[in-house]
């Protein structure tokens, strides 16, 4: 087991190299140049900046070169900074990626631990319930409004929430996380966030409740078809304990091992649906400094990302060892 | 299945008495299987109740005997009747031609203000000509109303839906493409081939996708790519990142049929690897493909969609789905006022994507051996 684990973290710093070689090609390709914007604000005022403190300022955040070799050279650079445990500091914010990063983590975590929390909620019992009465209506019902669920775009699903709870019914605020000029702290403040975030958690939640019910679904199926099933209902057992304490376990296995693959992804914010609802969580970040040519920021954004998939698909895998006995890992 | 692999084995014996025999040997003996499946014919009536139905008869009166399916075939179908044909008959707007009637336009807008301790407000109707009709209502001349700019929005829709299928068929093609080609050779050549190409894969699976084509499309900026087919540069980026997927499929189904009979029998034979990977070993992972196929294109949809949204992709004059819906992030009262601008466009991608979904579920259980129903 700990051979297993120190392989696959070999490999994953393996992976976490070959996805920060190109992103860092394709980041260093960007045209958005934020120093060049930087020289036109400087421009404004009438007087021209002279080139020596143009390159001086491509210098000092190390864009000097854009050529190939230079490119190569940079990336070495900052690999060398990141062994430091530096990942720069960003341009927009000023501020080391890292702290950037972290602060504003939480906004997206907290909206996608609740989120994540009504999804198992939710789709747990309709999975189980369509699977106990397969084929009737109430499983092509729960199916379809599954099905519509994924197949919603989140921007359009969540402009349409925006439109009736927020324009029409005046029920939830249009965009934000806090009332503008709002001077609430404590549980006013709280309160202020939570209201802030239940049109972005449910547009969540109602989009990605399929892919959890139809993994319910097809498990529960498999498992009822089995032969330990039928010997428990031969032996007379209640149909309620036959499927929660023998069929429902089984299918727990699958359903750990997602989650635990899930874990990491909830630090990652979402990207379109953050922006929908101007949220100040990390994806909404990411995308403005994406705009501004942010790079270490973007750097640093996607590698944190890379690093959340890594971690994300490692546990899944371990876990899957945990839940189920059978399986042996080498 | 079982069935298939009874095929395969009568092609082999085909294949090997050309390969072995003369011209004249393999002249005669062509009639061979011809003899040998009349003699199966006469063999077959065992019971006169027993009705034997290819595997692939079975496979499609399965999916019709599903509504679901049928109603995701519909929806899909129509679909692509109204997007491809519909522009060939609704003439009366083209995509970008927009509707140039004068239009007076009356908005409201409003003052307060406050004098000896009283509040005022005054309430101002404003007079606007506009030189073309914007936000029409639905009438016999603009089935669906016109948008801002007084393009018409149901020839819009069509345009639109042309863009997003034929993007996302394309998509479709040239992941699975070379998702088949990748997956068979790692499966089929193992070793160090595979272990390099898994790895491939482990890298791209884990590139961010939304933040990556952010970037590309920024890059398609800079290189000056024009509104209509800057979406095609990005969905080639879009599947030089996601044929892992595929892949993996592909690769796992192959590790599996390797060890089987069969494949004992072609080593024999004497083929080439690409012949036993490509006619012997694909063919059986296809009803997985076919699965996973229509069940990505739907999920292409909302690829293009997104990235049409975010301005990434089709820009505007030019009709998308998506770019339809951005018309939102211009102007916020759109949503409630004039929600006929965006809403159909959000409704068209939501009924292909749920049809590519129902199709692909359908198809799942058709081919699902175990499914007895």
């Amino acid at each position: 087991m700990v051979k297993y684990i120190a392989k696959r973290l070999g490999l994953s710093v393996l992976i976490l190299l070959g996805v920060s070689l190109i992103i860092y090609v394709l980041i260093r390709l960007m045209p958005v140049d934020f120093i060049e914007n930087k020289i036109l604000a400087m421009n404004q005022g009438g007087a021209t900046v002279p080139q020596d403190t143009v390159d001086a300022l491509y210098a000092t955040y190390g864009l000097e070169d854009g050529s190939f070799l230079g490119i190569i050279k940079g990336y070495f650079n900052w690999l060398l900074n990141i062994c430091r445990f530096d990942f720069g500091t960003s341009f927009k914010y000023g501020l080391p990626v890292t702290d950037v990063i972290v602060s504003k983590m939480g906004v997206s975590f907290a909206v996608a631990l609740i989120a994540t929390i009504f999804e198992f909620m939710i789709a747990i019992p309709l999975g189980i319930t369509a699977s106990t009465h397969q084929y009737s209506f109430r499983d092509y019902l729960v199916t379809v409004l599954v099905m519509i669920g994924i197949s919603l775009p989140s921007f359009f699903f969540g402009q349409v929430l925006k439109g009736i709870f927020s324009y029409g019914l005046g029920w939830f605020p249009i965009s934000g996380m806090v009332e503008a000029g709002s001077s609430s702290t404590g549980i006013a403040l709280l309160i202020e966030y939570i209201h802030h975030m239940i049109l972005p958690i449910l547009t969540i939640v109602i989009l990605s409740i399929g892919p959890r019910m139809r993994m319910t679904r097809t498990n529960m199926l498999e498992v009822l078809n089995s032969d330990y099933i039928r010997t428990a209902r031969a032996k007379g057992l209640k149909e309620s304990k036959v499927i929660n304490k023998h069929a429902f376990r089984n299918t727990l296995i699958p359903l750990v091992t997602t989650l635990a693959g899930l874990l990491p992804s909830l630090f990652s914010g979402a990207i379109i649906t953050e922006q929908v609802f101007g949220l100040d969580g990390i994806g909404n970040v990411a995308l403005q400094a994406m705009n501004a040519g942010d790079i270490p920021f973007i750097m640093g954004y996607n590698m944190f990302l890379a690093l959340l998939s890594v971690i994300g698909v490692l546990l899944s895998d371990l876990m899957y060892a945990v839940v189920d006995p059978r399986v042996k890992l080498e | 299945m079982e069935e298939n692999k009874n095929l395969e084995s009568v092609s082999l014996e085909k294949d090997a008495q050309v390969i072995n025999g003369t011209k004249d040997q393999a002249l005669q003996e062509k009639e061979v299987p011809q003899v040998n499946s009349q003699a199966n014919n006469d063999e077959e009536p065992l019971d006169k109740n027993i009705k034997l139905m290819s595997p692939t008869r079975m496979v499609v009166r399965r999916f019709f005997r599903s509504k679901l399916s049928i109603i995701g075939l519909v929806m899909v179908i129509s679909l692509f009747l109204f997007s491809f044909f519909g522009p060939l008959f609704y003439t009366r707007w083209g995509e970008t031609t927009p509707d140039s009637s004068p239009l007076t336009e009356y908005g409201t807008s409003q003052f307060t203000y406050t004098k000896n301790g009283q509040t005022f407000v005054i309430k101002q109707t404003v007079e606007k000509e506009m030189s073309y009709n914007s936000y029409a209502p639905i009438s016999g001349d603009h089935l669906l109303g016109t948008d801002q700019q007084g393009y018409d929005i149901f020839t819009r829709l069509m345009y639109g839906g042309r863009i997003s299928l034929t993007v996302s068929f394309l998509a479709v093609f040239v992941i699975t493409a070379l998702g088949v080609v990748m997956g068979g050779i790692a499966g089929y050549f193992g070793g160090w081939v595979d272990n390099l190409i898994m790895r491939i894969c482990d890298v791209l699976m884990c590139l961010p996708g939304i933040p990556i084509l952010l970037i590309i499309g920024l890059i398609l900026d800079s290189a000056g790519v024009g509104g209509s087919e800057r979406i095609y540069w990005l969905m080639i980026y879009l599947t030089l990142f996601s044929w892992p997927g595929t892949a993996r499929l592909v690769r796992g189904q192959i590790l599996s049929l390797r060890e089987q009979e069969y494949m004992v029998a072609a080593e024999a034979m004497g083929y080439s690897a690409p012949r036993k990977i490509f006619k012997h070993l694909v063919p059986n992972v296809m009803p997985q493909l076919i699965v996973q196929m229509s069940l990505s294109l739907g999920s292409m949809i909302l690829y293009e969609a997104t990235l049409s949204y975010l301005n990434l992709g089709v820009r505007a004059p030019f009709a998308a789905w998506g770019t339809m819906i951005n018309i939102i992030s211009t102007d916020p009262n759109v949503i409630t006022d004039h929600f006929l601008a965006w809403g159909p466009a959000g409704i068209c991608i939501v009924i292909a994507v749920l049809g590519f979904n129902f199709v692909g579920d359908g198809l799942r259980d058709a081919l699902d051996p175990k499914m007895r129903r």
